[in-house]
């Protein structure tokens, strides 16, 4: 039997002449989070749909816990939570009546969605609030409540679509906190964005989609070391002189690409740790005084921006 | 059932924390139906009559003349003020007035003396006000009685009616064109005449059936009788227009909660209601319920409100009153769910609704009543639900029929309801975000 928790293959949706997701495939392991990370227009709220049961595919299938979505959709349901993009809440109803109707769509008795409402407003620290009137709450606090109406069903799999889309940072680690403490419960999480300092925080395994296409699958640690560039050293030297000692830098074993601006130096070397200590020893050899140096290694954007000659957010 | 009450609830709850949405759907209507309950007749059946306006203006001044304008003043259906020629057309050209009396100078001598005689006919002028015209048809109805009854009271009693008689005789008796038989016979009569208005003269006799007293009258009287299905069943105005206000506030009421669906669709709180274990019947047909409980409840709270203020009765049959209720709230909600499902945004649907409820609610009598319709219209107007509301109400109310009465209206209303729940299911764009 099959021991993921999601799995799709194939899936694909096209709207008229566009096909907004094309052919995708992954798999979610139990306890996993899976980051699906890509500019807008990815096609990354379409696959999330699809996996909810919200949109049709025009091929391929979805599997939750290895049965087909498509025949058993309201079994699949009951072990996903969604928390959309956009805030499903009712304004004018208090969050204690939001989270009693989304529990009653999952037919809790009235003890088990009591208990269930009282511990998802503890977890995202809104229960001195359950009386409020939402219209009254901030823009954090209505990400979070969000986030408690998809947890009352105590489903297996959660789905996050962009839940910090407009908040302030203090609400951002809020979520990132209660999103750590649902993964320290077993839950599996597959959770979209175009932030990858939050796919590097949070998640274990990071899918990169462009265009309705995967264009990377791995851990964060695997995807950088895709990256063509590897890491870079950006040195400041006192006296550069003609730079004749060039050519002899390029040949040091590791080093992939150097480039000389005045007196400021950037080496391109695969590794650093093994790379770094060869440059520093050939310029010393060479007589080069090193003024100042630092290192960058490749980011998730980067190598998207390796990947797909596009940035990750508009700019 | 669960999912499907929590979802009911959200909505009476939604809807009953909006206080502007409650005072449109349950006090507007009571307050227009007000009006035109008054208007149709409030509780009495019977409009309190105010006086149709008129002008007369008296160019004769005669004894006859004076008589006519006083006959008219005595009449409750009219109210009379005199004046001036060109005051009273300038009054009824500029609409002030709509009908205006002209009694033309020697009207009393020459109006006797044709009452008998061939000659030309003084003429009365009546202005009037075009767009009034039905005001003007029973103006002239009136003028035409008062007239009679005091131009034959003159004829056959007065100076100027003995004068034209003792004309006549002299005439007759110098005419060489006329047949000796025929002359004699006239003579006769016209003697006779002469000699019983000289006797009633002299001996004072004020006999009030005498028709030198009181004139020519009116031959007959009539007496009315409201026809309803139950004795004491009294038309109460109110009860009508309760039920056309009613049938078209409730209406408007439900489209607009239908309106809500696409909202929420818009907001994506579709998108999480439909991420749960739940099918597309549960949730429209939820949101169906909720909008036919409250079109239900404004309906059934109109309705309390005539009975309590206004006196309505429901002397038909409670049942039928209720079904009917119940089955124009499900019609409203099935309507409004498939403006909503046709319509696909809350601007494209709320502009839709505009044109589709005034003429369901015009073809339905619920401004005007349906019997004023040209009969084409009256018979095609039976297949539409709005027409079936009002008419079952009809019954069930002032008309106190029973309960059979609702059946066919009943009927007509839980037929559209399922045709219009099939195509708004149908239509309905389930993905569409």
């Amino acid at each position: 039997m099959d021991a993921s928790i999601l799995q799709i293959r194939g899936l694909t949706k096209r709207y008229g002449p566009l096909t907004a997701v094309d052919a995708i495939s992954f798999v979610l392991n139990p306890g996993e989070c899976l980051g699906l990370l890509g500019p807008n227009g990815a096609g990354k709220t379409t696959t999330l749909s699809m996996i909810a049961g919200l949109v049709t595919p025009d091929a391929g299938e979805v599997r939750i816990q290895g049965r087909p979505l498509q025949t058993h959709a309201n079994d699949a349901k009951r072990q996903i939570g969604l928390v959309p993009q956009d805030l499903a809440l009712y304004d004018e109803l208090t969050a204690l009546d939001n989270l009693k109707l989304f529990g009653a769509l999952y037919s809790l008795d009235r003890p088990s969605l009591a208990a269930a409402i009282s511990g998802a407003l503890k977890l995202v620290g809104l229960t001195d609030r359950a009386k409020s009137c939402v219209k009254t709450f901030s823009g954090g606090m209505k990400r979070r409540l969000n986030l408690a109406a998809a947890l009352l069903h105590d489903p297996q799999l959660l789905l996050l679509d962009e839940p910090t889309v407009g908040v302030d940072p203090q609400s951002r680690n809020a979520i990132f906190e209660n999103i750590s403490a649902m993964r320290a419960r077993g839950k599996t999480v597959l959770y979209t964005t175009h932030y990858m300092e939050e796919v590097e925080r949070l998640c274990d395994r990071v899918v990169i989609m462009d265009r309705g296409k995967i264009v990377a699958d791995g851990t964060v640690a695997d995807l950088r070391t895709q990256g063509t560039n590897g890491c870079r050293l950006r040195l400041e030297l006192a006296n550069p002189g003609g730079g004749a000692w060039l050519s002899d830098l390029e040949k040091t074993a590791g080093v992939q690409s150097c480039e000389l601006k005045g007196n400021r130096l950037v080496v391109a070397i695969e590794d650093l740790a093994g790379g770094a200590a060869a440059v520093l020893r050939c310029l010393a050899e060479r007589g080069q005084t090193i003024v100042h140096i630092e290192s960058d290694r490749p980011n998730l954007e980067s190598v998207f921006l390796e990947m797909t000659g596009r940035n990750l957010r508009d700019k | 059932m669960k999912p499907f009450l929590a979802l009911v609830r959200k909505d009476l709850k939604l809807y009953f924390t909006d206080r502007r949405a409650v005072v449109l759907t349950f006090i507007v209507p009571v307050l227009i139906a007000w009006f035109f309950g008054a208007i149709l007749g409030g509780q009495s059946g019977k409009a309190k009559a105010t006086g149709i306006d008129v002008i007369v203006v008296d160019l004769d001044s005669s004894r006859l003349s004076d008589e006519v304008v006083s006959a008219l003043k005595r009449d409750s259906n009219l109210h009379v003020t005199q004046a001036t020629e060109s005051e009273a057309r300038n009054r009824v050209r500029s609409g002030h007035t709509p009908v205006g009396i002209i009694i033309p100078k020697n009207f009393g001598a020459e109006a006797a003396r044709v009452f008998f005689r061939p000659g030309l006919k003084p003429e009365i002028k009546l202005l009037l006000d075009p767009s009034r015209s039905a005001i003007a048809s029973m103006v002239r109805g009136i003028l035409m009685q008062h007239v009679m009854e005091t131009v034959s009271k003159e004829a056959f009693g007065g100076s100027a009616g003995k004068r034209v008689i003792q004309e006549s005789l002299r005439d007759l008796e110098n005419a060489t064109n006329f047949p000796g038989p025929d002359r004699q016979a006239l003579l006769s009569l016209l003697g006779s005449v002469d000699k019983w208005m000289d006797r009633t003269q002299t001996s004072g006799n004020s006999n009030q059936n005498n028709v030198a007293t009181t004139g020519l009258t009116i031959p007959f009287g009539t007496r009315e009788e409201p026809l309803t299905s139950r004795a004491g069943a009294v038309y109460n105005g109110y009860a009508h227009s309760i039920a056309g206000m009613g049938v078209q506030f409730t209406l408007m009421a439900a489209i607009d909660l239908a309106v809500g669906l696409l909202l929420e669709r818009q907001r994506g709180l579709w998108k999480r209601l439909r991420s749960a274990p739940i099918s597309r019947r549960t949730l429209l047909g939820s949101k169906g319920i909720s909008i036919a409980l409250i079109a239900m409840s404004s309906l059934a709270f109109s309705f309390f409100f005539g009975i309590v203020v206004f006196g309505v009765q429901v002397h038909g049959s409670f049942a039928g009153f209720l079904l009917s209720l119940f089955a124009f709230a499900l019609f409203a909600a099935s309507a409004g769910l498939l403006l909503a499902a046709f319509g696909m945004t809350p601007g494209a649907t709320r502009g839709l609704a505009i044109p589709v409820v005034l003429i369901m609610v015009m073809l339905g009598g619920a401004w005007v009543p349906a019997f004023l319709f040209p009969d084409w219209l009256q018979k095609i107007t039976l297949a539409i639900p709005t027409r079936s509301a009002v008419d079952a109400l009809d019954a069930m109310t002032w008309r106190g029929l029973g309960f059979n009465a609702v059946i066919v209206p009943v009927a007509v209303m839980l037929a559209y309801t399922a045709v219009f729940s099939w195509l708004a299911m149908a239509q309905f764009k389930w993905e569409a975000d």
